[in-house]
């Protein structure tokens, strides 16, 4: 009877693990399998456009792979500059996010308790609002006769409108704004476990608050720093929607690259290795960011 | 401060090799991977006890008090209830309950629902419960609190509500992990006088894990000291005080002087120890088994020397010393003093006085003194 | 003193940043005028437009189906893989699983959205499933990065969980099943609800991925916003837009209210 209870019970179990397993399996690392093969093989004009890497005649399995793809990739320069833009764009787009959600998630923590709650919800909010339409609303506020310019020509500070959209600067701004809550969650975590006895400790024994500051809580916030970046960081190298919508035509990312690969010239396995190649320039940020992560969970 | 619980009137059915023990536990040993959490543990609880499992942390009692309950199963080795070998026995089939150390209320649900819950398990009719839950209340005094929710009363009301919703269903065998671990000490010590009054009014035989010595000598008819995985004594609460088997147990029930030394003498009703720590052969008034030159220690409590500025008299273990210090306890003053060994002795001494000019001060040369019945020989 | 002062000015500015294009999108919703911008006196017209465009409606009805389907999905898969992770301690699969749960939180949407569409392809050839792609496709794509979200909410939210609630029902006659029923899954549910929100806002929100997946017929409504937005900006977007924040807005805020008795309930 028991031995029966328990076999229930351990068929039981691997039905709860089996379920997740296989559908993340199928749905999630069988693509990149499927993306890697296809990254090899050559365009052509059918259905699907591509031809298959393995061919099955007279009893003879013939393999083509076709390097073609990343070839060309290196050749052509807009590629490169692509990666390159990208990269730049998502490396300064999170020092700028650091730099405003620092204080932000500072003062957060250090908040009452009561009041902690409400503005953290104020942060989250806008994350639940479509981020679709968050970028949307900046389009209201930059253009030629947008929110910034009408006000600033009423206040006299400009006589004519700056160009504002569809420069690099609102892509920058885009990213800033969408991302920021991402920055500030982990950033909080880590501040709001800091005692404040350790930087009152710190002034007893003669640090300025700067030096408090330096020595003390930017250490001891490192790990919400770099979870923090790396939230930032990772989808900003893969940005589609805040380039489309707020970028200039000399703004290039690899994620608008992709995109028009994939969409407008339909070269699908051109378009499956630029993600590779994506990929294997976010492995690093993400290699750092399970780490920081982990090492978070262990500290739990 | 010793209190025994009033098992059966004055019966004490360890001692009566026909009495059947209630729970038996034989052998048994639980593994966790390599660790040994359980090693080895036999031990017999007759109905009506209130036992308590005595030892620090990670000794293996909660794991002990889990088997009982059949949230782990034995590695090896059987554990019997009633008669009845409990293996494969979930706990949810079981006659018994347990009271968990963080109580374990259902938050989402009121008093009287979380104490009803066994009851509607086994499928007792709506009325009956109803009844038994106002009785529980009364029994626990809460029966202004019915309709709270956990997160609404204190901690001690919280322990009540733990405490009836694991009695309703009437166990064989309650199962208490740290009962009084989470109150207070003043809450601690009334409700440790509670929890024997309702053990007795009931009946249940109680089986208490606690890490807490002064709260396993209060409450229990006998205790089982624990420590790595392994009981090292079983008794009354004056059997392990009195007569500690080994250094362990003595060092852990209580605070003790120890001093080493080897058999000298070892006669029916007494025996002699020469220990160069204490600069003497102690006379011991009881017979020991070992034989002569066998390292062993003899541990004198410090409320059992006396110490005085002149040799006692009558005492035959008369040592001289120097007073290091003298702390001032309120009830007692404890002196720490040291022999010509370098050995140190710490000796407590009831404040009968309020104020005495002539006390004993630092410094001063004294004389301790103790009986033959005073000191245990502990052999392990 | 002083210090603090600049800090609390920095941080209200970030709240601010944060806020006023969000305001702006709502206060000008009500515009009048056709230039979103310019104010041209107080109007509701534009959410009477919106009533009457056929294809943001069809695109709504779409996404809601869509995101309530993928969502509930997310949720049981989120549900099994946590309790697995928290509660399993080590078997087969652990790392694999951890892995997989926790990926696709740190994925470009762009190579999601691309591979899974590889897949589809790949599989409708070889196997005739997924036949064609459509409404089904952007729902398996949404429950699977949806599961990934909602097993974070639930891990940590079944790692706080006091075993010996379970232990102590199981104790008082309760088995598995009902313990599962009385206990678990109440003490679960907020998690639950915020984890199925959670997952159910970013299938409502997701174009990327939607856009790789789909097939014609099915435009999810970011499909329809975005090929809107392109053309430039549009007041009826923009009184769109106020409703979806009011309506996401009133979810948020009352199911956090909820949660935050319930957490103080438990403590």
């Amino acid at each position: 009877m028991s031995a029966f209870l328990s076999r229930f019970a351990l068929r039981g179990r691997s039905l709860v693990t089996a379920v997740p397993l296989l559908w993340l399996g199928l749905f999630f690392l069988l693509p990149f399998a499927v993306l890697a093969k296809i990254s090899l093989s050559e365009a052509a004009i059918a259905r699907p456009p591509y031809l298959p890497i393995w061919d099955w005649a007279d009893g003879v399995l013939s393999f083509a792979f076709n390097i073609g793809n990343y070839l060309f990739l290196i050749e052509d320069p807009l590629y490169l500059m692509a990666y390159l833009g990208s990269v730049k764009i998502a490396l300064i787009s999170t020092a700028i996010t650091l730099l405003i959600g620092y204080p932000m998630a500072y003062v957060i923590a250090r908040a009452p308790q009561h009041r902690r709650n409400l503005l953290l919800m104020l942060v989250i909010l806008p994350f639940w609002t479509s981020f679709l339409l968050r970028v949307y609303a900046w389009i209201g506020f930059l253009k030629g006769n947008g929110v910034i310019n009408n006000v600033l020509m009423w206040l006299g500070v400009i006589n004519e409108p700056l160009v504002m959209l569809q420069t690099d600067f609102a892509v920058y701004l885009g990213i800033v704004y969408s991302y920021l809550p991402f920055m500030i969650l982990p950033l909080y975590t880590a501040l709001v476990k800091l005692d404040e006895a350790l930087l009152e400790a710190s002034a007893d024994l003669g640090a300025r608050p700067f030096s408090t500051f330096w020595h003390i809580t930017l250490p001891l916030s490192l790990p919400g720093v770099i979870a923090g970046a790396m939230l930032v960081f990772i989808p900003a190298v893969g940005e589609f929607v805040i380039p489309a919508l707020l970028g200039g035509p000399n703004t290039l990312m690899i994620g608008s690259v992709l995109w028009n690969e994939f969409f407008s010239n339909r070269d699908w396995p051109v378009a499956a290795a630029v993600a590779i190649v994506m990929l294997v320039v976010l492995v690093l940020p993400i290699a750092v960011l399970r780490r920081a992560q982990s090492r978070e969970e262990e500290a739990n | 401060m010793m209190t025994q619980a009033n098992l059966a009137k004055g019966l004490k059915p360890w001692n009566d090799p026909a009495a059947a023990p209630f729970v038996q536990i034989k052998n048994v040993t639980k593994k966790f991977g390599t660790y040994t959490a359980v090693n080895d543990v036999s031990l017999d609880i007759y109905r009506g006890e209130l036992f308590c499992l005595l030892g620090g942390s990670g000794c293996g009692k909660s794991t002990l008090l889990r088997m009982l309950a059949g949230f782990e199963g034995p590695t090896s080795g059987q554990i019997l209830i009633d008669g009845e070998d409990q293996a494969g026995v979930p706990p949810y089939k079981r006659d018994t309950n347990m009271m968990f150390q963080s109580y374990a209320l259902f938050p989402h649900m009121s008093v009287e629902k979380n104490i009803a819950y066994g009851l509607k398990r086994d499928g007792v009719p709506r009325a009956e419960i109803a009844t038994r839950v106002t009785e529980m209340l009364s029994l626990v005094q809460l029966d202004q609190f019915a309709a709270r929710k956990p997160h609404q009363l204190s901690g001690g009301q919280r322990q009540r509500v733990a405490l009836a919703r694991s009695l309703i269903k009437r166990p064989k065998l309650l199962m208490l992990d740290e009962p009084l671990g989470a109150l207070d000490k003043k809450l601690r010590e009334e409700t440790q006088f509670e929890l024997i009054k309702i053990q007795e009014s009931l009946g249940v035989t109680f089986v208490v894990v606690t890490h807490d010595q002064e709260e396993a000598m209060t409450l229990s008819s006998r205790l089982g000291v624990m420590t790595a995985g392994k009981i090292v004594q079983i008794g009354t609460p004056h059997d392990i005080y009195e007569y500690p088997q080994t250094r362990f147990v003595a060092d852990f029930i209580g605070s003790v002087n120890m001093f080493e030394g080897r058999i000298k003498d070892d006669c029916e009703d007494h025996a002699t120890i020469h220990s160069a720590d204490a600069g003497i052969d102690i006379l011991v008034s009881h017979g020991i088994t070992g034989v002569e030159g066998q390292q062993v220690a003899v541990a004198v409590r410090p409320e059992k020397i006396a110490i005085s500025r002149t040799a006692p008299v009558g005492l035959p273990n008369v040592v001289p010393a120097t007073v290091e210090e003298v702390a001032y306890m309120g009830n007692l003053s404890v002196f720490r003093v040291v022999l010509a060994s370098g050995k140190r002795v710490k000796i407590s001494q009831a404040n009968l006085l309020r104020s005495d000019d002539d006390a004993i001060a630092a410094g001063e040369a004294v004389f301790l003194g103790w009986a033959g019945a005073a000191s245990v020989v502990v052999m392990a | 003193m002083q210090r603090s002062l600049s800090l609390r000015v920095a941080a209200f500015a970030g709240f601010v940043f944060l806020y006023a294009p969000i305001l702006s999108l709502v206060i000008f919703s009500f515009n009048e005028s056709k230039l979103v911008t310019v104010w041209g006196g107080f109007s509701t017209k534009w959410y009477g437009e919106l009533l009457n465009d056929p294809q943001l409606l069809d695109a709504a009805w779409v996404s809601l189906k869509v995101s309530t389907i993928s969502a509930t999905l997310a949720t049981i898969i989120g549900t099994l893989a946590s309790y697995a992770l928290v509660r399993f301690g080590k078997f087969r699969g652990r790392l694999t699983l951890g892995g997989l749960v926790t990926a696709p939180l740190v994925m470009p949407e762009v190579i999601i959205g691309l591979s899974l569409l590889l897949l589809f392809v790949a599989l409708e050839n070889l196997i005739g499933w997924p036949a064609g792609r459509g409404m089904v496709t952007i729902v398996i794509a949404h429950a699977t990065f949806g599961a990934a979200y909602a097993a974070v909410v639930l891990q940590s939210r079944m790692g706080s969980l006091d075993i010996a609630i379970e232990e102590a029902a199981q104790d008082l006659g309760a088995r598995p099943l009902r313990v599962f029923w009385d206990i678990t899954l109440p003490s679960l549910a907020p998690a639950l609800i915020s984890a199925w929100l959670l997952a159910f806002t970013l299938s409502l929100d997701d174009l990327v991925i939607a856009s790789f997946v789909t097939g014609p017929g099915a435009s999810t409504l970011p499909m329809v916003i975005f090929s809107k937005v392109r053309l430039g900006v549009s007041p009826e977007i923009n009184a769109l837009a106020t409703l979806i924040i009011v309506a996401v807005s009133a979810v948020i805020v009352v199911a956090a209210w909820q949660m935050q008795k319930a957490a103080a309930e438990t403590r």
